[in-house]
């Protein structure tokens, strides 16, 4: 049986003269947590951006075994690739619960996008204390959490996590990867998360690759590559 | 007295249609960063398109639902065919591309319809109210009742509804706003809808309380009415509408008691001098541009 979601062939990206993505390949099994470790500057968020239909790229995409390659960022929300972008990009000028609805910005099933609001704000109190609250104004944290609510308020298949641990304190680190956790069991949301916090996407996820300078050095399980010596030097802090 | 609350009158009504061509330029500015230039030109076209359409006897609704038709058409076809090419250049390439659309618009109806000015039909005909010797006629009433209706419809679509949020989110961050799934591109091509079919109107108002037609009549209005934009807060939609309403305002004062002649470089001189005080104008946040 073929298990596999979403799969990356030969990607390159290039910046003007610069190619900050070298050609990579990988796959995702439908279901799964799969993470892309690497440094600041590797090529993880160049990467979402290319699969999420920001940026113009060579190489092929393949998502439900359809070549998807060429569609239109929207057309991909649509179908359900998902990203939860780089330093939260929360709208600070709209509420949390226009953010919310952004988030469902696609959908036309009013009554099931109400569900699924008393279902965010069931999961994230925190969010529901604040929903007339502009997103500016809330916390490090809460703009996280918001960002994920957002996300998921558009019924993803595939959820795209850019850093999500960053900037944040380790007890809000957990809780984040505790709802990513959620996510992916509960929701049966298959899950690409790109992380510097390597331990942690590591000792979440079910494959992983390592990027260094736009090209995977490394690939193998979650817990192979938290045991192996090279990634442990490289990543782990010796 | 009365004379005072007279020009005040006379100056919302002024400020009204100021405020209408405002708020196409503050929009599209919250959504492009671009200063559409063309913008003012989009009011002579709307004006035009009326004086054609009633001078061949086709009646006063069907002319402005046509005019507003024709100045959607002009404006989203402006944006597609000359701003979208550009949107990932310069901002100097885009504003001066925007002033020869603004002259390509001119000389367009000039050819099509002369250079000899032309007169608008009289299309309000309503009798002028007196309020303890203040008057206000009829093309004064309707103006500003279709203008303050209008800027209310504007107000909600812009906070309550989706596409209104949608606006806001694309302003915001456009590429976020992508990754929700929303296609930039409409949106772009709503907010030039809107913001032309306010300047139909504004040109058939315009035209009503001041029918005299050439091809260049958009450009000082349109000029003004960007001054009010920036006045209020450029990209801000309220701070279009105050804008407008001031500009109108002071303009008329200026004319009343100061001078007919140097009103227009009183208003710009206010500008600069408001400009100095608040750089992001009177509803702009004072804030330094985020990183
Ligand atoms: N808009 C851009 N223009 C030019 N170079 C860029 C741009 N964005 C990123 N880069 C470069 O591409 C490389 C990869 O960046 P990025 O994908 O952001 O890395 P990561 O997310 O892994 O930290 C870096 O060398 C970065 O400097
Ligand atoms: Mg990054």
């Amino acid at each position: 049986m073929n298990n596999t979601l979403f799969e990356v062939k030969d990607l390159e990206v290039n910046y003007g003269l610069i190619q900050a993505v070298k050609g990579i390949s990988f796959k995702i099994d439908k279901g799964s947590i799969v993470s892309l470790i690497g440094a600041n500057g590797a090529g993880k968020t160049t990467t979402l951006h290319a699969l999420s239909g920001l940026l113009k790229h060579k190489g092929q995409i393949y998502f439900e075994d359809k070549d998807i390659t060429h569609l239109s960022s929207d057309k991909k929300v649509s179908l359900g690739i998902v990203q939860v972008p780089e330093r939260r990009r929360i709208f600070a000028n709209l509420t949390v619960i226009e953010n919310l609805e952004m988030g469902a910005y696609l959908r036309r099933d009013k009554e099931e996008i109400k569900k699924d609001l008393d279902k965010v704000f069931t999961s994230f109190p925190r969010l529901k204390e604040r929903k007339e609250q502009l997103g500016g104004t809330l916390s490090g944290g809460e703009q996280q959490m918001l960002a994920i609510a957002r996300a998921l308020m558009s019924k993803p298949k595939l959820l795209l996590l850019d850093e999500p641990s960053m900037g944040l304190s380790p007890l809000l680190v957990k809780e984040i990867f505790n709802i990513i956790l959620d996510i992916n069991n509960k929701e049966g949301v298959t899950v690409l998360l790109v992380e510097q916090n390597a331990k942690m996407a590591l000792s979440i996820s079910d494959h992983a690759y390592a990027l260094e300078n736009g090209k995977i050095v490394t690939s193998g399980s979650g817990k192979e590559l938290l045991n192996s010596e090279d990634i442990k030097k490289a990543y782990l802090g010796g | 007295m009365n004379l005072f609350t007279q020009q005040i009158v006379n100056g919302l009504s002024l400020g009204a249609i100021y405020a209408l061509i405002a708020l196409g330029y503050t929009m599209v500015y919250g959504i492009c960063k671009l200063i559409n230039f063309a913008h003012g030109d989009i009011i002579m076209v709307g004006s035009y398109i009326a004086y054609v359409l009633l001078a061949n006897g086709i009646s006063l609704p069907v002319s402005i639902i046509a005019s507003v038709v024709g100045c959607v058409i002009v404006g989203v076809l402006i944006e597609k065919i000359a701003y979208k090419p550009l949107r990932d250049t310069s901002r100097i390439s885009l504003l001066i591309t925007a002033i020869g659309i603004s002259y390509l618009l001119q000389n367009l109806c000039q050819l099509i319809m002369g250079v000899n000015p032309l007169t608008f039909p009289s299309i309000i005909n309503i009798e002028s109210l007196n309020f303890f010797g203040v008057t206000i006629t009829g093309n004064m009433l309707v103006t500003l009742i279709i203008s303050i209706i209008l800027m209310i419809v504007i107000d909600l679509l812009v906070k309550k509804t989706k596409i209104g949020k949608a606006m806001r989110a694309v302003s915001e961050d456009r590429e976020a706003a992508s990754l929700m799934g929303i296609n930039i591109n409409s949106i772009i091509s709503i907010t030039f809808a809107i913001g032309s079919a306010l300047a139909a109107i504004a040109g058939i108002l315009w035209a009503a309380n001041y029918p005299q037609l050439k091809p260049t009549m958009g450009s000082l209005p349109g000029i003004k009415a960007f001054i009010a934009a920036v006045f209020g807060g450029i990209g801000i939609v309220p701070g279009a509408v105050l804008g407008g309403f001031l500009l109108g305002l002071v303009e008329t004062m200026t004319k009343a008691y100061i001078s007919t002649q140097f009103s227009d470089g009183i208003v710009f001189f206010i500008l600069i001098v408001m400009l100095i005080f608040k750089p992001n104008g009177i509803l702009g946040k004072n804030e330094k541009e985020k990183v």
